[in-house]
């Protein structure tokens, strides 16, 4: 972080002459490992480090983005950016005075109880290795993975206002994954960390179970082959955190994103069947369905001070007692719309520049435990783990599948069944929501592969959810 | 970065290896303008200007790599890169031999150069939005040069640069009712942009009229290159790469195994001799200009990579496992016949956010979006309802199959993630006797 206060002093010291700049710098550092088979993978490391220079001249706004972090460089990005506010002030679809400004001082660092380098990189093949050995149960495994990811992120905002915030995120992702097959029939199971993201060190590795969790993976995937299909006709659905997390994403994050109710991102992300007249009044769901916003989770993946544009952030709920309450939208987009928003003015990375997206997305947990859910199931299915994923533009229709099934007859868990799948529409679908696991239950999760705006970008995305129960659900299997 | 920068770059960093050590470096640089666009205005504009260095250290049979960005100033990149050499060199150290390492161990040479000086974005913008005065349109510009080198211990080089533009846009009439087009290329040419912009305005008054609302069922239907596209890409995950094949995850297991075939018409080809993308793998390899995927229905070659290469036995023929530059042969069904050919079913322009269904079953599930039209008696008579279709491409692209066009399409992939892309897919629209709406 010393490296990039520094860079950021020279640049304040010879700022272009606008209304208002900021300047956003990244340092991010990544290593990944993986054993495939019992044979090493080629490990890669990473390192990045670039900026934003973003400036207000009257009516325009513009960016340049770098990695030539000189004097030189910095002013030759300014220069692009001031070109481009230019061409915004003649031709832009807002007035820059809307622009955010921040002069917030605040600083992050994400937790970290076992670093990276703790642990040295013979230790970490080790444990690698023993997990492939795990996952190889017999000849009907025909490919077998596990891997470690490691990501830290830093990142300094400072502003012609004087805000400066300094964040660290850090991740430490491990994952496994194993293939069966038998004739034309294959199926994958994953675990270990692969769908179960956080912020942290290597205390995540054992958090999620990698090495432990490998029998079951591999089980799973074996006993897939010769389950029956998921039944196809209609019945009671109860998905567990690892598929709540997906259907949160996407049929509750993405329709209430500010920027798509105003139209930004109807050319490729799409738009939303929300329309800014339904904050207040309309019903998404049952009373059941409570969902925030909450930055403040410990260790989920976006927990942090501020957004990408520096504002504060804070927990706010988005939907309560079913009621739709508050759109995904930050400080700009809330300007343009008229409409209250979060935090979450969000970029990828110092080359892209933030738009509205999700940080945590959280369905706060109700009663119970996932027995009473499924106890509740005269004839149902149990889903976990998503495998496919599919929405309409205006995040509507959609239809996703699990990599593993199993039927619920009487309140009872039964039999596995392979390749389930359903679908619905949002608009109805959360009405059909009747029960939530309680807080015993609730799980920190989320996604890395969050992808949205031209330039696209590809960002990490926090869930918490429990297991929920939703009646009377079209549910499918595999075939033609 | 320019070639003669990258190539100094990498050989003073060479000069620093040890007899045992062989060294690939490889760069992707981009200098981009981009410039989001809503309501026909300007929502968000700005400069790229990126550039990525990529190390491969080889000794005896152990390797490791890594990648940083670069300034472009030389001594600064080269500290930068030499101290993440000696990480490297530690690294070997402590990895065990690696049994699919792969490289080239010859020398070789090239250097492939498309488009010459990139239009005056500002300027491509301002004609944009006069020329589209009155519509609701949104979308991104992006254009400028994309560079990719190769630079090898042993004596590679290759150079790959390619200056262009890429407008992807659509037009709302309301809601979600809107028409899509794109247009890229070298040279801008405005008459193109009023031409095209001429034809969606037509297409927007098709729109005008009241949607029809169909019901989930089996339906006759034209599916248009940009369409088919989306079933390509989805063919591209999976379908083609050895290692998948190899572990039987391929979604064309059945037509490996030969318990399914595709329609005799159907032949798929990567086509890396169209140009656009670099001809050269980062290992050193040279691709061959065309491979085979799929011959007359019946699965052709995988493609493979270096690694994948090695560790089954076969020949180096792509960079990676997913085409970049595939090509569907065209049929016999004329453009102009294709409304009466189609008869009464749908016309779909574009396909959205496909996904696998059932891969074992090669059924994939996603959505019509944009201008999809209802035709009665070759007529096309209003738009419809965005729906869901789940269906196997065995059927799609095989028992259904009733015709492929004459005429195909050049797509530019206008995606961004990983800095501009540079695969095109050039395609023919297909008729199909029936896909299964499910929603």
């Amino acid at each position: 972080m010393d490296r990039l206060h520094q860079i950021a002093e020279r640049f304040a010291a010879a700022a272009p002459a606008c209304d208002y700049w900021t300047l956003r710098l990244v340092d991010e550092e990544s290593e990944h490992l993986a054993v495939r088979q019992g044979v090493v993978e080629p490990s890669a490391l990473g390192a990045s480090l670039g900026a934003m220079v973003t400036l207000v001249v009257g009516s325009g706004v513009g960016y340049g983005a770098t990695s030539d972090l000189s004097p030189a460089g910095l002013r030759a990005a300014a220069d692009q950016a001031l070109g481009w506010a230019a061409r915004h002030a003649w031709l832009g679809v807002f007035d820059a005075a809307q622009y955010p400004r921040s002069a917030l001082r605040a600083d992050y660092r994400g937790p970290v109880a076992e670093p990276w380098e703790t642990m040295s990189l013979p230790d970490k093949l080790l444990l690698l290795q023993e997990a492939n050995q795990a996952l190889a149960l017999d000849d009907r495994i025909v490919d077998w993975s596990a891997w470690l990811a490691y990501r830290r992120v830093q990142q300094l905002l400072v502003t012609s206002d004087g805000g400066h915030i300094a964040q660290v995120w850090t991740y430490v992702s491990p994952g496994l994954a194993a293939v069966a097959n038998v004739g034309s029939q294959t199926q994958r199971r994953h675990g270990g960390g692969a769908d179960w993201s956080q912020q942290g060190g290597l205390e995540r590795v054992s958090a999620a179970g990698l090495l432990a969790d490998a029998p079951r993976v591999a089980e799973e995937a074996i006993a897939l082959l010769t389950a029956p299909e998921c039944p196809r006709d209609t019945r009671d659905l109860v998905l567990t955190p690892g598929q709540m997390v997906l259907q949160i994403h996407e049929s509750i994050g993405h329709p209430l994103e500010l920027d798509r109710i105003l139209g930004d991102e109807r050319n490729y992300a799409g738009t939303s069947f929300v329309t800014p007249e339904m904050f207040g009044t309309y019903r998404y769901g049952s009373d059941l369905l409570n969902v925030t916003f909450d930055p403040t989770v410990p260790g989920e993946l976006v927990s942090g001070a501020a957004d990408d544009d520096g504002t504060p952030s804070r927990r706010e709920y988005l939907i309560r007692d079913g009621i739709l309450e508050r759109p995904l939208g930050g400080v700009l987009s809330q300007s343009r719309s008229g409409l209250p928003g979060t935090a979450n003015a969000r970029a990828c990375a110092w080359d892209r520049p933030p738009i509205d997206r999700m940080a945590n997305i959280n369905l706060e947990p109700g009663e119970g435990t996932l027995d009473a859910l499924i106890a509740g199931v005269e004839l149902g299915i149990l889903m976990d783990t998503n495998r496919s994923w599919s929405i309409d533009d205006s995040r509507n229709k959609f239809q996703f599948g699990c990599e593993l099934g199993r039927l619920i007859v009487d309140g009872e868990l039964k039999g596995l069944v392979r390749n389930p799948g359903y679908r619905g529409i949002s608009a109805e679908f959360w009405r059909r929501l009747d029960g939530v696991g309680g807080p015993a239950t609730c799980e920190v999760r989320g996604v890395q592969n969050c992808g949205k705006g031209e330039p696209n970008q590809s960002v990490y995305v926090g869930h918490a959810t429990p297991p929920a129960r939703f009646r009377s659900v079209a549910v499918f299997g595999g075939g033609e | 970065m320019n070639q003669d920068a990258f190539y100094s770059l990498s050989e003073q960093i060479c000069a620093g290896l040890r007899a045992d050590e062989h060294l690939f470096c490889s760069l992707d640089a981009e200098s981009s303008d981009f410039v989001r666009l809503n309501h026909n205005r300007i929502r968000q504009a700005g400069a790229v200007r990126s550039a990525v260095l990529g190390l491969n250290l080889i000794s005896g049979a152990r390797q490791a790599e890594a990648s940083c960005d670069l300034s472009g100033e030389l001594e600064q990149d080269l500290t930068l890169a030499r101290g993440l050499l000696a990480r490297l060199r530690e690294r070997l150290g402590h990895v065990p031999d690696d049994p699919y390492l792969n490289y080239s161990t010859e020398p070789s040479f090239s250097d492939c150069r498309v488009g010459e000086t990139p239009p005056d974005a500002g300027a491509a913008v301002a004609d944009l939005t006069m020329a589209a005065a009155g519509l609701d349109l949104v979308g991104i510009w992006a254009s400028g040069e994309i560079s990719t080198g190769l630079a090898s211990s042993i004596g590679h080089r290759h150079w790959h640069a390619s200056t262009s533009f890429n407008l992807d846009w659509s037009a709302y009439l309301e809601s979600d009712k809107a028409v899509k087009a794109s247009y890229s290329g070298l040279t801008w040419e405005l008459g193109v942009l009023v031409d095209k912009l001429a034809a969606m305005r037509q297409g927007l008054a098709v729109m005008a009229h009241p949607a029809r609302v169909i019901t989930p069922g089996r339906y006759r239907a034209y599916l248009a290159p940009a369409a088919v596209a989306e079933l390509m890409n989805m063919l591209a995950w999976g379908g083609f790469d050895l290692k998948s094949h190899r572990t039987r995850q391929t979604p064309l297991l059945k037509l490996v195994r030969g318990e399914r075939t595709f329609d005799p018409r159907v032949t798929i080809r990567e086509e890396q001799d169209r140009g656009l993308t670099p001809a050269f793998t980062g290992d050193g390899f040279i691709q061959p200009g065309q491979v085979t995927l799929i011959d007359q229905g019946r699965f052709g070659h995988c493609l493979v990579d270096a690694r994948d290469a090695k560790e089954y036995g076969e020949r180096v023929n792509a960079a990676g496992g997913s085409p970049a530059s595939v090509g569907l042969d065209p049929g016999e069904l004329a453009s102009a016949d294709v409304l009466a050919r189609l008869d009464t079913g749908l016309w779909i322009g574009n396909l959205w956010y496909c996904n696998w269904s059932d891969p074992n079953d090669a059924r994939v599930t996603g959505m019509t979006r944009f201008g999809t039209w209802w035709v009665e008696h070759g007529r096309i008579e209003a738009p419809v309802k965005v729906m869901r279709f789940d269906d196997s491409l065995y059927h799609l692209l095989g028992d259904r199959l009733e015709a492929l066009t004459t005429a195909r399409d050049l797509l530019m992939d206008p995606q961004t993630y990983e800095g501009r892309s540079t695969d095109s897919a050039l395609l023919p629209g297909v008729l199909v006797g029936g896909i299964e709406l499910a929603l």
